[in-house]
């Protein structure tokens, strides 16, 4: 806790107003665009502008890491500093972890109360009988209370073939990013690489299969968003899951070019180390996803 | 320009002044700066918010429509409702946490300066995109402030769109911002500052900051199942496809009820400031405050569905969420005597600041009162959605939130601009809030338990009286926050020079030293005994 | 001295607070109801609003103390104690005892509210954008309740009456003493309905139906409104109730179901356009205006105008369609088991000549028939 003499206070800074205005160009060109596809109407500039916000967004994020590089590598940072850097890193990490329980939320809510009260469990008997004569409570839902609206699915995704294989994989890669950790630390630059270049392929891998898995549940089983509730819990919550995964490789593809140009040492790594903790999570999501959405 | 700002050396010892003209706001790095920022962009929205819900109150002074039509009643009820919350109250608080965290824990400036700058210039862009909805076709959000779907979804205008990608925006900001917070506080103390050393509102804002990051997120999620049911086809929210609406209820006051004591802690931080400075005696209980300020939060997540009393949920959660609402009683209690406790034997004044901290402690105890009340269930199907819960929560909030910041303002303004404020003019500006205040709400309990529901732009003839009070009220205080624009402004300009303690009992880090406070502070950090 | 002043504010507020229960007439606390639960409610209402009112004049008490002899003018010197272990673990424990007092209670109510078995008459109420449907269960009685405030006197073009805003054109009735269940549920948006005589508020939840009972004590008219944002006339939804005696409610049950019949009879017979327009023009003034407008024009974009419409100008299969099947995922409802085949027919034939709209067609209750069993 005690202060170094000196905290690095940065000078003026024009990434924050970048990536305000970027972040702000990005939502209004989305916004307009799921309005505009809605409602079947052209989209007119939208693109442009939805893909200038990105566009700054992308350089801002290069710019703004590119300077914090830059300034670590001058050695302006205080072992006090790296600790903000861990806080900040950390609480970000249980905001997401916040974000999936929402998700989680929904569908557990879903699956143990509102399903059976559709299907006139507790004491909803009028509900099943008088507004939803027919229906039947399962999990997973295959047939919805209105079968005309939200058509079921046909079948399901079999847990024991793709998902128990990515579960595989990526707790594989979990291994992997931490043996590269323990190369890094050990100053053994090249196995570092090699088991980032593993983490990494393993991450690749898992997506592509998830694409798959995706590619067959909307051709093969009618297993899709508009499909009810079970449809819409499996996507959001996979689908937030597989962007969370894009995201961490990418993280990882950084790291990786950030090593081979020869940045980071035994003691002074906290970026890979934020990367590796981001890793996990994702990991540890997804156990949580594949006993929650797949097994049970 | 960017060869000055590409330019990381930075002398830290040299107390240069900031660089001049728009650019010192626009890429500023500095607490203070951000902090001033913050609290400006709020009074603005503060305004704002007022003057919607002036169309308001100048609808309902009379049974009938008269001025505006119910489509347009209702935007102005949502927009008032997000605008307070999100827009005035909110950054006020991260406002005063920039100013004040860094001084009262004896740090150069908050942990990720950067960052800090981003939080903000968010807000701006996002409040933007919310308030040009009133202006797009269909006009603005229309669902109330806790926006249920299917309203929200299936029914919603197609501005709703912008609405969810501006709650995201907000969002991000808060979370950005509270994460600054709990890493300032944690990792930037002086030597010598031990967590039970802080001041109390730091400690306040170090829970607020951990339940804002625990629950905006959720907001987010829940705005993103929103965007799906309305244009992805998913069934979140609707029954036909196996969801369920009352689902986004759950979910949103999961979020929606911490967030209503993320409105209060730092105000109650504020008051256990204030209140031993012009009692010239310590705080009393100073343990206890702490803990009851950790209980309220963690009571805070479980307590949610005493929004819902009225879905017709089953007996049993119905049952545990009245028990666990009435808890919070108990530690809001200990809070409540200890300010009274602190006073007794003292030896009072009564600046500003104190006034309005002795307004917060009566007024937010009655609000705190019609809470208590509104928690009993069977009651609560009597109070539900009328007048009484409007009343409750502008109880809680402006008497609570707003002389919150108020007295926090009045009390830092000379630190932070090194002149005091004419205090005439603040009494003037207490009394009349004060008054205004009481009687724009206060009518609203009779209103809402002789049963005119909220969010009504009419109504039935035996409401009139206390509705025309009502509104005369509101005037009344709106006006008078003029006249606290035209007191900082002019303290701020000509206000007579204030000394580095500033008030004779104060005691805290921020009152070593001068006034106004260097633009640089603590660079090399103060020993704390 | 400014305090003192304040303080007398204040316990004037209070005063007025106190006086509640006093004037209850006057409309400043909650009603006692009809019906043994709401006289529950409401004293478990006034014993927790005494006790609060108890520990507030405590607290209070005390700080006012503090703040008249307490203060440096008067030349306090403050003391310097700042904990004190025993106090805090009483103020912590008593009024923790306190919730425990007040909360036996409330369960007991609670749980009276909650059991709607055995009873005697079921009636099923649905919540439409802006009306209530109710249906009694068995009986073949079925009908819609909507606000009958003439829109003069909203727009303050008439004097208003007594029942302003709280008036229908069908009340519900049902027989006093007897246990009516409530099945509540919403046909679009979440409504919420509350009779406060009867301390019933239900949430009218789309898709879900939720259960809730009364027994009434008293013949008379109770009125109430919609309690859940629910859209543009959220503020113009009444309930109202009328309880009568068994002997007159079951004649009215009987009269209603030979009003059912003799509307089926109806539909049998041809009308000129004239009458048809008369009849139309009632049907869409009460059920089409609140969102079309009385002029046709709508509000748009939100409610499209029907005025020069392209449905209602050309494809009558359509027209008939939109009208009795609704449109999905808009606020335009499916009015198929809203209206009869006559008040359809009446009202489309009426959209399609009111207003500058002269295509001359009458559509007669057989075309209606005839969509319905395509
Ligand atoms: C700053 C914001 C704030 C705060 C602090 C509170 C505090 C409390 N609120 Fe409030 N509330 C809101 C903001 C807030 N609320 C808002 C905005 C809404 C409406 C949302 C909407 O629908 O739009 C709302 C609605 C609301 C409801 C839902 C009503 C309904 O819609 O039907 C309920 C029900 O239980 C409730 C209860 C409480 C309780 C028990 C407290 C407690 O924390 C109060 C505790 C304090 C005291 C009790 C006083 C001091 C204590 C003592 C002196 C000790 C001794 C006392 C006893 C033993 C009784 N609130
Ligand atoms: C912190 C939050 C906060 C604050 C400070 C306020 C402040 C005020 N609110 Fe509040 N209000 C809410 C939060 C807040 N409100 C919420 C969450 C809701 C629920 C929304 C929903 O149902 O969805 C609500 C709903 C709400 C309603 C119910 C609406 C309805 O149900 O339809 C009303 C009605 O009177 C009302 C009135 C007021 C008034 C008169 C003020 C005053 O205190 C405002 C005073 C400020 C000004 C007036 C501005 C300053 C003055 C000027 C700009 C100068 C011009 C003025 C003059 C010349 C007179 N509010
Ligand atoms: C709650 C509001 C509401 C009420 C009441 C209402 N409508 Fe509509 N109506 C709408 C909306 C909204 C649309 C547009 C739906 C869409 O296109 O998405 C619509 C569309 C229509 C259309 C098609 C118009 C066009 O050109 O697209 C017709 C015809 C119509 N309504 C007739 C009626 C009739 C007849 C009644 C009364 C029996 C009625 N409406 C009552 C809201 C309402
Ligand atoms: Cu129906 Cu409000
Ligand atoms: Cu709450």
């Amino acid at each position: 806790m005690s202060a170094e003499s000196s905290y690095y206070v940065p000078a003026q800074s024009r990434w924050p107003i970048i990536a305000s205005i970027g972040l702000f160009m990005t939502a209004v060109g989305a916004a307009n665009i799921i309005n505009a596809g809605s409602a079947n109407e052209s989209t007119g500039m939208s693109w442009l502008v939805f893909l200038t916000g990105a566009f700054m967004m992308a350089y801002m994020l290069f710019g703004w890491f590119g300077h914090v590089i830059s300034e670590s590598r001058e050695g302006l940072y205080s072992a006090q500093m790296d600790r903000s850097f861990r806080w900040g890193m950390s609480w970000f990490i249980f905001s997401e972890v916040m974000f999936f329980a929402a998700f989680f939320g929904a569908l557990f809510y879903v699956r143990v109360l509102s399903v059976p009260w559709l299907g006139g469990e507790g004491a909803n008997a009028s509900t099943g009988e008088l507004l939803w004569p027919g229906f039947e409570a399962t999990w997973p839902l295959m047939a919805n209370p209105n079968p005309e609206l939200y058509p079921g699915p046909k079948a399901l995704i079999d847990p024991w073939h793709l998902p128990l294989l990515n579960t595989v994989l990526l707790v594989a890669s979990s291994v992997t990013v931490t043996f590269a950790h323990h190369a890094l630390k050990e100053g053994k630059r090249n196995a570092l690489k090699m088991w980032l270049i593993a983490t990494i392929v393993l991450g690749c891998v898992f997506l592509f299969f998830q694409g798959e898995e995706y590619v067959e549940a909307y051709n093969d089983l009618d297993l899709t968003l508009e499909s009810g509730i079970y449809g819409t819990t499996f996507f959001l919550l996979t689908g937030f899951h597989g962007a969370h995964v894009t995201l961490g490789t990418l993280m990882l593809i950084i790291m990786y070019f950030r090593i081979r140009k020869g940045h980071f040492d035994k003691d002074n790594h906290f970026a890979f180390e934020a990367t590796s903790w981001y890793w996990h999570f994702v990991d540890v999501v997804w156990l949580g996803l594949f006993f929650m959405v797949y097994i049970l | 320009m960017s060869a000055v700002l590409d330019n990381p050396i930075h002398d830290e010892h040299e107390h240069h002044g900031p660089p001049k003209g728009i650019a010192r706001w626009l890429f500023t790095t500095n607490h203070k700066d951000i902090g001033s920022m913050y609290l400006w962009f709020s009074f603005a929205m503060f305004l704002i918010g007022g003057c919607m819900a002036l169309t308001i109150r100048a609808e309902l002074f009379q049974p009938g429509l008269q001025l505006v039509e119910p489509e347009f009643f209702n935007q102005m009820t949502t927009m008032h409702g997000l605008i307070m919350v999100f827009g005035a109250v909110m950054p006020a608080f991260v406002g005063l946490a920039n100013w004040l965290i860094p001084m009262m824990v004896g740090a150069p400036d908050m942990a990720l300066p950067r960052m800090n700058n981003w939080s903000f210039w968010i807000l701006p862009f996002a409040f933007g995109l919310l308030l040009s909805t009133l202006f797009m076709e269909g006009g603005g959000p229309n669902f109330g402030w806790t926006f249920y779907a299917p309203l929200s979804t299936t029914y919603a205008p197609d501005t709703v769109t912008y609405f969810i990608f501006g709650v995201h925006m907000m969002g991000i900001s808060s979370i950005m911002g509270a994460i600054n917070v709990v890493a300032t506080i944690l990792n930037m103390r002086a030597p010598g500052m031990t967590l039970m050393k802080m001041p109390l509102f730091v400690w306040t804002w170090l829970i607020t900051a951990f339940l804002l990051i625990a629950v905006m997120p959720v907001l987010a999620g829940v705005v993103t199942m929103m965007l799906m049911d309305v244009h992805f086809g998913t069934s979140f929210f609707d029954a036909a496809g196996g969801g369920d609406p009352v689902l986004f209820q759950h979910v949103f006051w999961f979020f929606g009820h911490p967030e209503v004591y993320i409105m209060i802690l730092p105000a109650f931080g504020v008051v256990s400031q204030i209140i031993p400075t012009f009692s010239r005696k310590p705080l009393f209980g100073y343990h206890s405050m702490v803990y009851a300020v950790a209980s309220i939060a963690i009571l805070s997540f479980i307590v949610w569905a005493h929004h819902m009393f009225t879905v017709g949920m089953p007996l049993f959660g119905e049952l545990f969420f009245m028990y666990a609402t009435m808890l919070i009683a108990v530690p809001t209690g200990v809070k409540v005597f200890n300010w009274v406790t602190t006073m007794f034997r003292g030896s009072l004044t009564f600046e500003a600041p104190m006034l309005f901290s002795i307004a917060f402690v009566i007024l937010f105890t009655i609000g705190g009162f019609s809470g208590l009340m509104l928690a009993i269930a069977p009651s609560d199907f009597q109070y539900h959605d009328t007048y009484f819960v409007v009343a409750h929560f502008h109880y809680v909030l402006v008497p609570g939130a707003i002389f919150g910041i108020f007295a926090a303002v009045y009390y830092w303004l000379p630190k932070w601009c090194g002149n005091m404020y004419s205090e005439t003019l603040a009494k003037w500006h207490f009394w009349m809030s004060f008054v205004g205040m009481n009687l724009a709400f206060f009518p609203m309990h009779f209103l809402g338990l002789a049963g005119m529901p909220r969010r009504i732009p009419d109504y039935a003839l035996q409401f009139a009286d206390f509705n025309s009070i009502s509104s005369v009220g509101a005037f009344t205080f709106g006006a008078t926050q003029l006249l606290f624009l035209y007191l900082v402004i002019q303290a701020i300009r000509s206000g007579k020079p204030a000394t580095d303690q500033v008030w004779e009992g104060a005691e805290g880090l921020e009152w070593t030293i001068p006034s106004p406070a260097p633009y640089h502070t603590f660079s090399t950090p103060p020993e704390i005994k | 001295m400014r305090s003192r002043l304040g303080l007398g504010a204040l316990s004037l507020l209070l005063s007025a607070f106190y006086a509640a229960d006093v004037s209850a007439e006057y409309g400043v606390n909650m009603t006692r109801g009809v019906t043994d639960i709401s006289h529950s409610v409401y004293d478990l209402h006034m014993t927790i609003f005494w006790i609060c009112v108890a520990i507030g004049v405590v607290v209070f008490g005390v700080m006012f103390y503090s703040i008249f002899k307490h203060r440096k003018s008067k030349g306090a010197v403050a003391s310097n104690f700042h904990d004190n272990t025993t106090v805090e673990i009483l103020w912590t424990i008593v009024p923790a005892i306190i919730l425990i007092v007040m909360a036996i209670p409330a369960t007991t109510v609670l749980i009276d509210m909650y059991d709607t078995s055995d009873a005697d008459v079921d009636i099923k109420i649905t919540g439409y954008q802006w009306k209530w449907r109710y249906e009694y269960l068995g009986q073949d009685v079925n009908f819609f309740s909507s606000l009958s405030t003439p829109k003069d006197e909203i727009y303050n073009a008439a004097q208003k009456n007594e029942n302003y805003l709280l008036e229908v054109d069908n009340a519900l009735v049902v027989p006093i003493n007897k246990k009516i269940r409530f099945l509540v549920t919403a046909n679009d948006v979440i409504h919420s309905w509350w009779v406060p005589d009867f301390a019933v508020k239900r949430d009218a939840i789309p898709g879900f139906i939720n259960e809730s009972w009364t027994r009434i004590n008293e013949p008379g008219i109770y009125r109430g409104q919609c309690t859940e944002l629910c859209g543009k006339d959220h503020g113009f939804m009444p309930v109202v109730v009328r309880a009568v005696e068994q002997a007159e409610y079951d004649d009215w049950i009987i009269q209603k179901q030979e009003q059912a019949k003799a509307a089926a009879a109806l539909a049998a017979l041809t009308f000129t356009l004239e009458e048809q327009m008369q009849r139309g023009e009632e049907v869409y003034l009460k059920t089409c205006a609140a969102c079309h407008q009385p002029n046709g024009a709508g509000i748009p974009p939100a409610f499209p105008a029907l005025k020069g419409s392209d449905i209602a100008l050309n494809d009558i299969q359509k027209h008939i369609e939109v009208v009795v099947d609704g449109i999905a995922g808009s606020a335009m409802q499916a009015y198929g088991d809203q209206l009869s085949d006559v008040d359809i027919a009446a009202v489309v034939t009426y959209e399609r000549n009111a207003w500058g709209n002269d295509t001359g067609e009458n559509i007669s209750a057989a075309d209606v028939v005839d969509y319905r069993n395509k």
